[in-house]
């Protein structure tokens, strides 16, 4: 059967089956919030019928969903012959769906009759005992009992006998739909013999006994139980995926206990643990394997979006485009799965519109007219692989040769020695496109390289081959899944870090006496490996280990991307495999560890971050997230050009620095004439009260004596930064190297040779200010900087990183969560922004909830939204509209996004 | 802590109070403090504790408990105080927050006191700014006071710094 049908018969039949409850629920107590239920579930029927193409089903579903309506918006009142009705319909639709489940078509007939009667209750002209006495089809088997017990019910309740509880109109309910359920099961049995014969409408009820409302209990279940379980229905479950992924994280803990005990018996021979413990091995990889399979997805999930992208981007460009899919059944984690779809579709795209022709040059080329764009995947050795090619017409060299020494990225010289393939690799860059004209689709040059440190961000890798007139092949390399990874374990400073062994090319042991020795140019390490010059960067310093004598011997080559650079570290142990658990959130601001995870041996060992680390020296041209700090801090702080820093100590030995231009005067002041008011300290200063903040925002100063203090100024008012000892004023360039997450530090910079911490001063004037002169931040947020701020919310890190760049080169202060929480979470914060773009689908808080979050209280609720989504119908716009977003956007719309921010903006400075 | 009557032993018309809270108390620098007994999951003693490294300086490290990933807050430093003595081993109190456990070090960790409840104080004003952020409030015991610890408080790092 087909897989889309069979998803529907399983996903119908458990919404059928809660629908019979709540109905029945809903007659007994008509609440909103059920009635919503049910409509949202006869809706969600109609929608999937509609197309998958069951034109019977849905006439009766959208039948039902309008008289459903009328009860939702009051104009109808829930009465139990308009739920007899709707449970007919219900019933109905079981049928049909159970003709579809034999024979994969839906069945012959017509539905007028029910149809009629839904519309006639929908406006309000329903009569019950004539009409449904007069109604019977032949062609249904079922119905025409239905509507004659219908019929008598109806005549009960004219007849006055109206059920004087709730009790008894269920008992009744529950009666009349036994009757039903039987006759149908009556009717069903010759019914399965083609052709079915008519059956005679009485035929079935004389053998149906009314059951006395004594066993009303036992009937109901009875009654909707049998017809619910489908046979498709049955050979599936649904599992909450956060319950796999307990499974997942329980195995794969197992799978290591398991090779910790291997790893104990292996050294001795004749162990009497080593035939249960084989059996053990044996059986906990079946059971890896096992639940591995339950979260493996076909990777033709990723493409479903593929063909109609690629027929769209046809038509736009009038290109003629065949695309083939080749391995789609090939299986990997949905994990995976999810992250590698973005990143996909951005390559599929890009093929088709930079890489293939159009159709009049492929004739000029002698190729046929119709541009192939193939992907392929499969398994090998562990890994996945996904070829991306085209029979297009290559990466044209000398472009990208243009634009890599336009770019700055090599010089020409450098790209006369280069071989054309090590060259096209230059597009991973950042900011590289060769698309000789930008189009809707891609060619902005944000894309390759987000491509890669997306894929690499899973442990994968990807290839690029090019041959000019005859196309381009992009190879993915991915791991199975993400669960295990194995990581070679190294010791620095007398502690164990785990190094992700996908990222580790080589090890190197160095000795003053051997050939490879360091060597320093200004202090920075480089070695001499085979021809080429190694950038060194020592892991004891960079996190700032003590420094104990030098005794480091092995160097890690480590590549992320195109970027090779070698970690030295004291000493090398084997490689294991672990599970990377993510860190305390207090940690997480820490680039250098993408997680931790317990040894074989019980002890806790942090997992170093190859994109972190080579952030952290400085090249973060291959980092989508890296890239973005740096144009941040680049842009508060001016050009690269040398600042004038005031270095000083406060709050321990390190030394921090703030520019000098920020800070007004400095002052020495009496601890005496420090007085208190409302708990804090403060100096009567040339004329007017100045607030005192220490750095770690304690009010401890010194006992006695004279407290140096920077001051700063903002307009009338000044505020005091206690500080132990000013060191010195400098002049260099300041480039944060080390960006911190702490509020009040803005990172690390190396400034006169030395680690300094780089004071936001911004952080404390509001300190200051806020609550002692009513200034609120957002004046304050005003007055700093004029870019307006934005706040992106998206699940996807792909859109994220997408989005950010995008956006702060548009002039816009971006902050991204990945989570609606999150955003709600930066509001208990007090954080103010401008606009605020939401995705629609994310997991959890959908971004509609989200919206009404938003719009519900706080301080935001003025803050204009933009939501931003995948499905754009009219539909969408309007929910969007009556939850409180402003706008709507399509997402892979980004000038239209743009526009819309710009226009949203411009709205509210006029309002204002 | 020797001074301290656990609640079994007082006499039995405060044992009979209806209102009182359990609470885990615990020393650093002499100074008694509390947690709500419910809130603690473990009580641990001198672990191997992993350094952190770049981790704020009140994060001594992160241990294994039971094959989970506990990170061990140095309560001292936490509150303002000198980093404890080498010889001093210390004890941890393990307790969950946001999903996430986190192990308190502290000097000692002493027996659990059940306090009527209408002996819980506010703090006082003239409290330590610091300390009155990760105070709940205080009982006034016979010999000594008991500060509560606000737990939430004291692993928020976000707002504190």
């Amino acid at each position: 059967m087909d897989d889309l049908l069979s998803e529907f018969l399983t996903e119908t039949s458990e919404s059928l089956s809660v629908l019979d409850v709540e109905l029945v629920k809903l007659e007994q107590n008509p609440e909103p919030a059920i009635l919503q239920n049910i409509f949202r579930l006869v809706h969600t029927i109609k929608g999937t019928c509609g197309f998958l193409g069951l034109p019977r089903l849905e006439h009766v579903a959208h039948a039902g969903e309008n008289v459903l309506g009328k009860f939702r918006d009051g104009e109808l009142e829930v009465t139990p012959s308009a739920v007899t009705l709707i449970l007919q319909a219900i019933d109905r639709i079981k049928l049909i769906l159970g003709h579809l489940e034999q024979n994969e078509c839906e069945p012959e007939g017509s539905d007028e009759d029910l149809i009629a009667s839904l519309n006639d209750m929908a406006e309000g002209r329903y009569v019950a005992p004539g009409a449904a006495g007069a109604a019977p089809a032949v062609e249904e088997p079922s119905f025409p009992v239905a509507a004659d017990l219908l019929a008598e019910v109806e005549a009960a309740y004219a007849a006055g006998k109206r059920a004087a509880s709730d009790t008894d109109v269920f008992a009744e309910m529950a009666k009349e739909r036994a009757k039903e359920e039987a006759a149908k099961a009556a009717a069903a049995a010759p019914a399965a013999a083609p052709p079915p014969p008519p059956e005679p409408p009485k035929a079935s009820v004389p053998a149906v006994p009314p059951s006395p409302p004594a066993q009303t209990k036992e009937v109901v279940p009875a009654g909707t139980a049998p017809a619910a379980e489908s046979a498709v229905a049955a050979q599936t479950i649904r599992v909450n995926v956060e319950l796999l992924e307990n499974l997942m994280t329980l195995v794969s803990e197992l799978v290591l206990t398991r090779n910790q005990l291997l790893q104990m018996v292996r050294g001795r021979d004749d162990s009497e643990f080593t035939a249960p413990l084989q059996r053990l091995s044996h059986i906990t990889t079946d059971l890896q394997e096992g639940v591995m399979k339950t979260r493996m997805q076909p990777i033709g999930n990723a493409w479903a979006k593929l063909p109609r992208i690629v027929r769209d981007l046809s038509v736009e460009m009038s290109k003629k485009i065949d695309l083939q899919m080749l391995g789609a059944e090939t299986e990997l984690d949905r994990q995976v799965l999810e992250l590698i779809k973005d990143p996909l579709t951005h390559m599929v795209r890009n093929s088709a519109d930079h890489g293939l022709e159009g159709p009049e040059e492929r004739k000029a080329a002698g190729k046929p007219e119709v541009g192939k764009v193939v992907l392929n995947a499969f398994h090998e050795g562990g890994h996945i692989i996904i070829e991306i090619s085209d029979d297009g017409r290559g990466l044209n060299l000398d472009r990208i040769k243009q634009k890599a020494i336009s770019n700055n990225l090599a010089t020409e010289s450098e790209l006369e020695s280069m071989a054309p393939q090590q060259i096209y690799q230059f597009i991973f860059k950042a900011g590289f496109s060769t698309a000789e004209k930008v189009t809707s689709v891609s060619g902005r040059g944000v894309g390759m390289d987000v491509v890669r440190t997306n894929i690499e961000k899973i442990g994968g890798t990807v290839e690029l081959k090019s041959y000019p007139g005859k196309g381009s092949t992009f190879v993915i390399k991915i791991p199975l899944t993400l669960a295990i990874v194995s990581a070679l374990i190294v010791e620095c400073a007398a502690e164990r870090f785990a190094i992700p062994q996908i990222s580790v090319l080589e090890l190197v042991r160095v000795t003053n006496n051997s050939e490879h020795g360091i060597e320093l140019i200004n202090n920075a390490p480089v070695l001499r490996l085979r021809d080429r010059l190694l950038p060194l960067v020592s892991l004891k310093k960079l996190l700032r280990l003590s420094n104990g004598e030098d005794q480091e011997t092995f160097i890690v080559v480590t590549q992320v991307g195109t970027y090779t650079f070698g970690i030295i570290v004291d000493r090398v142990f084997d490689t294991e495999e672990i599970v990377v658990k993510p860190v305390a959130p207090i940690l997480r601001h820490i680039s250098m560890f993408s997680g931790n995870t317990i040894l074989g041996d019980g002890s806790v060992i942090m997992i170093l971050d190859p994109n972190g680390i080579a952030g952290a020296t400085g090249e973060s041209g291959v980092l989508g997230g890296g890239q973005t700090t740096e144009q941040t801090v680049t842009r508060d702080k001016g050009n690269d050009s040398k600042t004038s820093l005031l270095v000083f100590r406060a709050c321990g030995d390190d030394l921090k620095a703030v520019p000098l231009a920020l800070v007004a005067r400095l002052e020495e002041i009496d601890i005496k004439d420090v007085e208190y008011s409302h708990g804090k300290p403060m100096v009567q200063y040339r004329g007017h009260l100045m607030p005192l903040v220490s750095i770690d925002g304690t009010t401890q100063f010194r006992e006695e004596g004279r407290q140096p203090v920077l001051v700063f100024s903002d307009r009338e008012h000044t505020m005091g930064l206690a500080v132990d000892e000013i060191v010195d004023i400098v002049e260099d360039r300041l480039k944060v190297e080390l960006t911190a997450d702490n509020p009040g530090v803005i990172g690390t910079a190396v400034i006169a040779g030395k680690a300094t911490t780089i004071i936001d001063a911004g952080y404390y004037l509001p300190q200051a200010f806020g609550d002692w002169f009513g200034r609120n931040d957002k004046e304050y947020g005003e007055d700093e900087g004029s870019q307006p701020r934005i706040l992106l919310v998206d699940d996807s890190p792909f859109f994220r990183n997408l989005l950010v760049p995008l956006l702060s080169v548009a002039g816009y202060d971006v902050t991204a969560v990945e989570a609606a929480d999150r955003a709600l979470a930066l509001r208990e914060q007090s954080y103010e922004f401008d606009i605020i773009i939401s995705d629609i689908e994310m997991p959890g808080m959908s971004g509609f909830e989200f919206a009404t979050a938003v719009r519900a209280d706080g301080r935001w609720f003025n803050t204009p939204m933009i939501a931003l989504s995948s499905h754009a119908t009219e539909k969408d716009f309007e929910r969007g509209r009556q939850v409180g977003f402003n706008d709507y956007v399509a997402k892979f719309d980004r000038d239209s996004l743009l526009q819309t921010i710009a226009s949203t903006l411009a709205t509210l400075k006029g309002a204002a | 802590m020797n001074q301290i009557v656990p609640a079994s032993k007082r006499p039995s018309t405060e044992l009979v109070a209806p209102e009182t809270q359990d609470y885990v108390t615990m020393f650093i620098d002499g100074q008694m403090f509390g947690i709500a007994v419910l809130t603690v999951q473990d009580v641990l003693g001198p672990q191997k504790i992993t350094r952190i490294p770049l981790a704020p300086r009140e994060v001594a490290g992160s241990l294994n408990l039971r094959g989970r990933i506990v990170t061990a807050i140095d309560v001292r430093l936490r509150l303002g105080l000198k980093r404890a003595d080498e010889d001093n081993k210390g004890m941890s109190v393990v307790v969950e927050q946001g999903g996430e456990l986190y192990s308190l070090m502290v000097d000692q960790v002493g027996e659990v006191l059940s306090l009527p409840v209408a002996k819980f104080e506010r703090n006082p004003p003239t409290l330590d700014p610091m300390w009155r952020e990760f105070s709940a409030g205080i009982y006034r015991l016979d010999d000594k006071l008991l500060v509560v610890l606000d737990v939430a408080k004291l692993l928020d790092f976000n707002k504190s710094e």
